[in-house]
Parts: structure tokens; sequence; C-alpha cells
């Protein structure tokens, strides 16, 4: 399965960082990245291939909440279905 | 890939406009359950819900986990049981069995202790009226209707007359909780089939054997998309809410297909709707208010509610595969924070809110009045809504709570989503002749319309 992560919050060293390495440590793989500064605010979003539910999307979440959690930023990690529902017709 | 302000708006939308999936309804008939003999019409009664909706709650879990979405209620709705216990006649019983089945699924509502009675009651519909008050002062989670009028049949005004009654002695009988138990009974004209909001949820003989239904919320949304753009005509403005409205259906759509599929269940409809919480931000009467009025019921609020109703179904229609149920937005009064206020502030009134329940989804609905209104006064409240819906050809209902021990200038506190309702005035005239007289208003003439 696919799935967005988007982590959002204030700027500051290291959110990559912590963020793709959780990822790479769990074995998920980032298809796509994209990063910005939007009203002094850091938006990272990653389109991720979780590999056939190896790590179950309440896991993925919980872990990247915890690996972020020193760094004051929100982490969601949401099936990609649910943005081509509402943004594709 | 998506852009950021797709990802970020959706994620807004869930996040901070309490955008969710107000209801994952599993809608099964039990007409194969009717059995002569009451033991075992209950056993299959349980048994069949409890093994067919028995992944319902964990599914929708699971579900929240994947998309990031609330799934805030969990519904099971069945065929009338004024139907699948006329058999064995034991009603109460089976109200009994519900609430236990619907308990142990973890469920947090079943409705479907129903009977339609808009032409006639059969001698088993009769008796099982007279068990409302008991089934449902008896019960937790289940939820009752009654069909009493439709634009094909008319209003049958016995139904009505004895419906005012049944109203009275549920609220006497539930005076300890602010007589809540009328907050699980709604009297319809023209109710649907297929519905999966409460309380007038069942599963109608036109159904098939199970489908997993869904109802839409998304009034924050919709109010705060208006909010971006005080600029727009109102051309404008209804081009904006189809949009926002086809976003929320999507989302209702999704989820509605994944979980009749981890079911293992026939994907139901989409129910077109914007239904409020008592939530700050979650209401609809902020959207009419957004839309240009100072407050809900002022003059203005039937055109702005009527444009709104109408914009999220042609928004809504194209976003789901079969769209069904009420299909429109409710205005629940104890419900809305917005409704609550205007209310309080004696802002809106009830004739008010009769004339919008002429251009929306549903009718008189979540309205504490005095708990001495006598039973002719809500029989012809309720016969009032069965007319406008009889002659509109449009689903009307009423859900009124008269509070015993309450009067006008009180406030009965319901709780979580029922939210705070003030006690409202009503009109002092005597209907009960009217009431009294009994029989059947025929139906409507279809042409000559005007």
């Amino acid at each position: 399965m696919k799935a967005v992560v988007s982590v959002i919050g204030r700027d500051r060293t290291g959110i990559i960082a912590a963020v793709s390495g959780k990822l790479a440590e769990l074995g998920v793989n980032i298809e796509d990245i994209s990063q910005t500064i939007m009203q002094n605010n850091f938006v990272m979003i990653m389109l991720v291939d979780t590999k056939d539910d190896a790590t179950p999307f309440d896991r993925l979440g919980a872990e990247l909440q915890a690996a972020t959690a020193a760094l004051g930023v929100t982490v969601h990690v949401q099936h990609e279905d649910l943005f081509n529902a509402m943004h594709r017709v | 890939m998506f852009t950021e302000n797709e990802i970020l708006e959706t994620i807004d939308m869930l996040d901070n406009r309490h955008l969710d999936v107000r209801t994952v309804t599993v809608a099964l008939s039990l007409l194969d359950c009717i059995d002569g003999d009451a033991a075992r019409c209950r056993k299959k009664v349980y048994d069949k819900i409890t093994r067919t909706a028995e992944r319902l709650v964990p599914v929708c879990a699971m579900l929240e986990k994947r998309y990031g979405v609330a799934i805030v209620n969990k519904r099971i709705s069945v065929t009338p049981i004024s139907i699948v216990g006329s058999a064995c006649g034991d009603h109460i019983g089976l109200a009994k069995t519900l609430d236990k089945a619907g308990k142990t699924l973890g469920v947090d509502f079943i409705g479907g202790y129903s009977a339609l009675v808009q032409k006639g009651a059969t001698a088993a519909e009769s008796a099982f009226l007279d068990t409302l008050p008991e089934a449902l002062s008896t019960t937790d989670i289940v939820c009752g209707s009654v069909n009493v009028a439709s634009s094909r049949a008319g209003i049958n005004l016995d139904a009505v007359k004895r419906l005012g009654v049944i109203i009275k002695d549920l609220a006497y009988r539930t005076r300890d909780n602010n007589s809540f138990g009328c907050g699980k009974l709604v009297v319809f004209c023209n109710a649907v089939d297929d519905n999966p909001f409460m309380a007038g949820a069942f599963t109608g003989l036109s159904e098939g054997e199970c489908a997993v239904n869904v109802g839409v919320s998304g009034p924050g949304v919709v109010e705060y998309e208006i909010s971006k753009h005080p600029d727009h005509d109102i051309t404008a403005i209804c081009e904006l809410i189809k949009r926002t409205a086809f976003k929320i259906t999507r989302l209702g759509q999704l989820i509605g297909s994944a979980a009749a599929a981890e079911l293992g269940l026939t994907p139901g409809i989409v129910d077109l709707s914007l239904a409020p919480t008592p939530a700050v931000g979650d209401s609809v009467a902020r959207v009419l208010e957004r839309i240009g009025l100072s407050t809900v019921g002022a003059c203005g609020t039937t055109a702005c509610l009527a444009l709104l109703n109408d914009a999220v179904k042609k928004g809504g229609v194209m976003a789901a595969d079969k769209v069904g149920g009420l299909s429109g937005a409710f205005i629940p009064v104890s419900e809305d924070a917005g409704m609550i206020d205007a209310v309080r502030g004696g802002r809106l009134s009830l004739e008010k809110l009769e004339a919008m329940t002429a251009v929306c989804s549903v009718g008189l609905d979540m309205i504490a009045v005095p708990g001495d209104t006598p039973a002719a006064v809500i029989s012809a409240m309720i016969a009032d809504e069965c007319a406008i819906g009889m002659i509109n050809n449009k689903t009307t209902a009423v859900r009124i709570i008269p509070v015993h021990g309450k009067t006008v200038g009180d406030e009965v506190d319901f709780g979580g989503l029922f939210g705070t309702a003030p006690i409202m005035k009503v009109n002092g005239g005597d209907p009960s002749v009217f009431v009294d007289r009994g029989g059947i208003i025929p139906p409507p003439i279809h042409s000559f319309k005007n």
C-alpha cells in the first residue's frame, strides 16, 4: 500500500533525517518527496510504499510520531486513496 | 504525486474543520428471522446481527487509522420490528434483543424498532405502536421510527393522533433523563428505506439482504470555504459549496466502499448530508450565517438553506456510486451550536424552523418543548410536517422532546453529540378537535401544481 506522509511544524535541524531514518529502519521505501517552507512552517510531503502491509498504518504513524516527538512537528500517515478520492475526479 | 496544497487542504479539513464520516451503518434484513415462536425469533435475530456485523467496529477502527479520518458512529439498521415480530408478537423482547446485540458488537445505535402505517395499521402493527414507550424507555441504544404519511397514501391521522400520546408517555417514562427517550423516536412522512442516520434508520422492504450505507458530515468545511470568499456573488457561492460537497462525499464513498470490502458485504448508498454536531465549527446554522445572515432565523434563512441543500446534493451526486438516504442538510436544534445560540437569543422560532424544513432534510429535529405541551398539539405539529412532506414529495420528520417538568426559559443537556436544547415556545392554540377527528387525509393530486 502506498501512503502519504506529511510532516508540518516549525523549521529546525534534523526533521528530514529523523523521518527518513525511521522509514529506512522500518524498511519503508520513499518514492517521492517534496519539502518547502509555507508561511514560516516547515512542510514535507512524502509518498512512501509500505510494501504489502509489512508495516501497518497505525504502527507507522505511531513510530514516526515517536521519532519526531522532540522536534515539535505533526506527522500524518494516510493511505494515498484518500487524496485520490478527494482531489481527482 | 499530489500538490502540497491538496494534501494540506485535506489535513486542514480533517484536523481543524471537523470533517468526518458521521456514520457507517450496516443495513440488515431480518425477514428470514420471522418465527411464530418468540424465543426462536429472538435467537435468530441476535445470531444474524452479531454474525453479519461482527467485525463492524474493528473494521471501522482500522479504516480510521488507514485514512486518518474519524468515523464518529457505527450503527446497524434492521427490518422494521413491527414486521419481524408480527408472527410471535414479542416486540418488547425483540427490542431487548436488538439492544443486547448492539451492545455485544459495541455499536453506537441500532435502528429499526419501526412501523410503516401511512395507509393503515394491521392488528400486529397497532399492537406494536403501543409498545414504543416501553421499548424505547427500557433499552439504551435502540431507536424507533413510525412512518405515518406519504405522498402516495396521504396522512394517517389516526396514527398521528396516537403518536402524540406515545411521545408524551415516552417523555414521562424517561423523565429522570430529561425525557430523552423521545430523542430516539422519529415520526416520518415519506420515510426512506436506506437511511443510515439515527434515530430514523431502518432497512426497508425494498432493500437487499445486507448493505453498508454511509453518512458524511462537514458543515465546518463548507463554512470555512465560504469564509475565504466574502466577495463572491451567490452563484459563485453555490459553485463553491458544490465543489466542497464533492470532496466531502468522495471521502464517504471511499470509506463506505472500503468498509464493505473489508466486511465482505455489499456497498450501499452514500447519504449526501451535512450533519452538524454541537462542537464549535461544526454547525449548519453558521454556514447560513456565513452566506450573509446576521443570525439563523433571520429573513433570508429559508433561501440560504435551500441553496445550501441543493448545492450539497449537486456536488455530492457525482461523487458517489449510489446516492440515497435523506441526502441534504440537517437542522437539528440541540445538535447545532448556531441553532442553540439563535433559539437561546429568541432569534429562531418554531414557525421559522417549520418553514426551513420545507427546503431541507429532514424536519423538526431534536426540538425540546415544554413538558406540559398537550398530546394533541404534538400530533398537530406532526400533521403539519407531514403535510409539508406529502405535498412537496419529500421526506419530513418530527423528533420532538416534551421535556417533563421543564418550560420555556429552561434548558436541558442531553450530553455528547445530542447537545443542549433550550425549551422552545409552542403556539398555544388548541388543535384537538382536528386531531380527534381521526381518519386519513387523502394524498394530493399530482397535476395543477401551484
